[in-house]
């Protein structure tokens, strides 16, 4: 589904953020990228969606270069789920209005079929009752909950989730865990950048360690969190521990 | 253009100083004249007028606040005429043009001083107040010895604003009458005649380098005290220029 | 004359408003371009009016300008209120470069990630600035939006200087003829204020219908 090609990516002067990175997403895999801070794996996943560009490298998405010339930007984007740390929700607009902004205005859907699927996905992630209620009238953990609701509503084949409970207070962290569990239940192709543990290891199909750039270990979760290979998985699986 | 220089060269003198010595001050000398004036004579005034707004006594707040809103509704064009002819019924005598429009700049200034003097306090963290009362010192010492010396550090860029926008408002002086830039310009045009544009077109020159320099001191002053308030959560009123 | 003198004031404020908010937001949207051009230009347009009288450009536009034109518009113009046209170009004009700052103000509050978030959802960039940015920046561009209005409504006044019968001008010109200072002043300097506050008034009403809800 995304394949990753000797992906590279400095920033500004010369900074390397990504380093000659290889990997494989299958379709229906969820992908959980973990790794110390500054390892790169925010900047990994938001290179998919082209949030991030790459100087080296290709990524494929469905076997399509995501950077040919005749690629549909928008068009592109929308194929793609993305949700970010701090939501990202619209404030003038109400949920309901924010899940049918994208439909209404890039696929073109009509405005009443748009509501009738924005109610759709709120009920699916459990927000019915909240559909006419701003963001600012919200929680955080519905607020994630409506932007999950949000990416979904276009029908991608697959999600990219930035950290999505990073910024919730700990007791909201389990009702949007919930939602995705349940997309990956549902076998929705994803990546999810996170440091929660016990999800990587419920519903990860495989764990991608980042460090300084690098992708230095790709194995199961089983294989992962007990038997790490390299020092340096060894030693934040251990930082991560000692909480 | 080379008749631009032209008119310059002629006419500097004009332009700059008025007829003096010869006459009265006139010209750009005139505006700076009225502008700082108007300005120091604005700067104590408005400072009063800020804290009666803020005063939680009401016999002062009102009446501040009923000034300012009428200083902000009303046109400066109309307060001029209101200074020119109710001045002179009030005091007993005739008043010059450059007095009517110096009262007229000051009041008006006031009331904007007034505002920004209300934002640089309001903007201080309300800790300030606080403590400064927890240590027993009373409204007053408070306000001048705490508040005060603090909002009035923040002001400075706002008070440059200011400054540029009483530049502006002396050339309100033409209407009457009064020897500022804007009228020896156009004594300029009138014995020209056939130049209107080259006149006009130095006018906005002059006005524009001078008004120009000091709003960019004024932005440098901003960048300046937010750089060294840094680590105080303080708001710095925004140089507007009005 | 007092009548003739409001309504021209009420035309004058209505045409000099929209041109300002149409050059305010067409200077907005061209400094948010990559163009370094129409930065400059953007800059130097804004610089320049909100450094140099109002009153001066006034008399730039009807005294200087009015000389440079065609001889044909010249006569035009002096046909049909030249004065008046030239007073709501001066001042629409000028304001429209504090609208433009306002706007620009507005924008630049607005998070980068709220143009991310968008642009994640597939939505173009205009669509992006039309349905998630512009929303947002104007509602917090609104008090000063507000209060520029009612400067360029005050600002209408200037145009006595060139002799467009407006309220001021019609105020000196009963005082001179009737001698009825104090009336005239009154009233002429409470609809100006009534004006003012009913503008600042109606700001505050679209501050309220308009916020963003929150807790």
């Amino acid at each position: 589904m995304i394949v990753f090609h000797e992906v590279d990516k400095w920033y500004k002067p010369d900074f390397h953020a990504l380093k000659n990175i290889h990997g494989v997403v299958q379709k229906g895999e969820v992908i959980v990228v973990c790794g110390p801070s500054g390892s790169g794996k925010s900047t990994l996943i938001r290179t998919v969606n082209r949030l991030e560009e790459i100087q080296g490298g290709k990524i494929e998405l469905d076997g399509q270069d995501i950077y040919s010339p005749n690629l549909d930007i928008n068009k592109f984007r929308s194929s793609i789920g993305f949700v970010f740390q701090s939501f990202n929700l619209f404030p003038h607009l109400s949920a309901a209005e924010n899940i049918m902004l994208a439909p209404t205005n890039v696929q073109g859907m009509s405005k009443v079929t748009a509501r009738q699927r924005a109610l759709e996905m709120l009920d699916r992630v459990g927000l019915a009752s909240k559909a006419d209620s701003y963001p600012g009238q919200l929680s955080g953990g519905q607020q994630q909950r409506v932007a999950i609701a949000r990416a979904l509503v276009l029908a991608p084949p697959v999600m990219l989730f930035d950290e999505p409970t990073s910024a919730l207070d700990p007791e909201l962290i389990g009702e949007v865990l919930q939602v995705i569990k349940s997309l990956a239940r549902d076998g929705m192709t994803m990546m999810c950048v996170t440091h929660e543990m016990n999800f990587a290891r419920e519903v990860a199909d495989k764990v991608w360690f980042l460090d300084a750039g690098q992708l230095i270990e790709s194995s199961t979760p089983d294989n992962f969190f007990n038997h790490a290979q390299s020092e340096r998985a060894q030693k934040f699986l251990a930082d991560l521990r000692s909480h | 253009m080379q008749e631009i220089f032209s008119i310059l060269s002629d006419n500097w003198i004009l332009l700059l100083v008025g007829q003096y010595p010869k006459g009265p001050l006139g010209g750009l000398a005139m505006t700076l004249v009225l502008s700082i004036l108007g300005l120091l004579l604005a700067f104590p005034l408005g400072v009063l007028l800020g804290l009666a707004r803020l005063s939680p006594i009401t016999w002062l707040s009102a009446p501040s606040i009923a000034l300012i809103y009428i200083v902000r509704g009303v046109p400066l064009v109309m307060f001029i005429f209101w200074v020119y002819f109710f001045l002179p019924a009030l005091i007993g005598r005739t008043v010059s043009g450059f007095a009517t429009m110096l009262v007229t700049l000051v009041v008006y200034q006031a009331a904007y001083i007034a505002e920004i003097v209300r934002a640089g306090i309001e903007g201080l963290p309300k800790g300030q107040h606080e403590a400064s009362r927890a240590l027993g010192l009373n409204y007053t010492q408070t306000t001048f010895k705490v508040i005060l010396p603090q909002a009035l550090y923040n002001m400075v860029p706002a008070m440059v604003s200011q400054f540029v926008s009483t530049i502006k408002e002396t050339s309100l002086g033409y209407v009457i009458s009064v020897n500022e830039l804007t009228f020896a310009a156009s004594q300029v045009n009138n014995s020209l005649l056939t130049k209107p544009f080259q006149v006009f077109i130095i006018l906005a020159g002059i006005y524009f380098l001078l008004c120009f320099s000091l709003t960019q001191l004024a932005r440098h002053l901003e960048l300046e005290i937010t750089k060294k308030r840094a680590g105080i959560n303080s708001l710095i009123p925004k140089a507007i220029t009005s | 004359m007092i009548i003739d003198g409001v309504l021209i004031m009420f035309w004058l404020t209505l045409l000099a408003w929209t041109l300002a908010m149409l050059v305010g937001v067409l200077l907005a949207l061209m400094r948010m371009t990559n163009n370094r051009v129409a930065k400059i230009f953007v800059a130097s347009y804004v610089e320049y009016h909100q450094n140099v009288p109002m009153l001066v450009q006034i008399f730039l536009w009807y005294f200087g300008v009015a000389t440079l034109l065609p001889v044909q518009l010249q006569h035009w113009l002096n046909a049909n209120q030249s004065e008046f046209i030239f007073a709501f170009i001066a001042v629409g004009l000028a304001m429209g470069a504090y609208i433009s700052e306002d706007i620009r103000g507005g924008i630049r509050s607005i998070p980068k990630s709220q143009f991310e978030a968008a642009r994640a959802l597939g939505l173009s960039y205009i669509k992006t600035s039309r349905l998630v940015v512009l929303p947002q920046a104007l509602r917090i561009a609104l008090p000063t939006l507000v209060s520029h209005s009612v400067l360029l409504f005050k600002n209408t006044s200037l145009a006595m200087t060139i002799g467009v019968a407006e309220l001021t001008y019609a105020t000196r010109e009963i005082e001179s003829q009737s001698f009825r200072t104090i009336e005239v002043y009154f009233f002429s300097t409470a609809t100006y204020l009534v004006i003012s506050m009913l503008i600042m008034a109606f700001g505050q009403f679209l501050e309220h219908h308009l916020r963003i809800h929150s807790r």
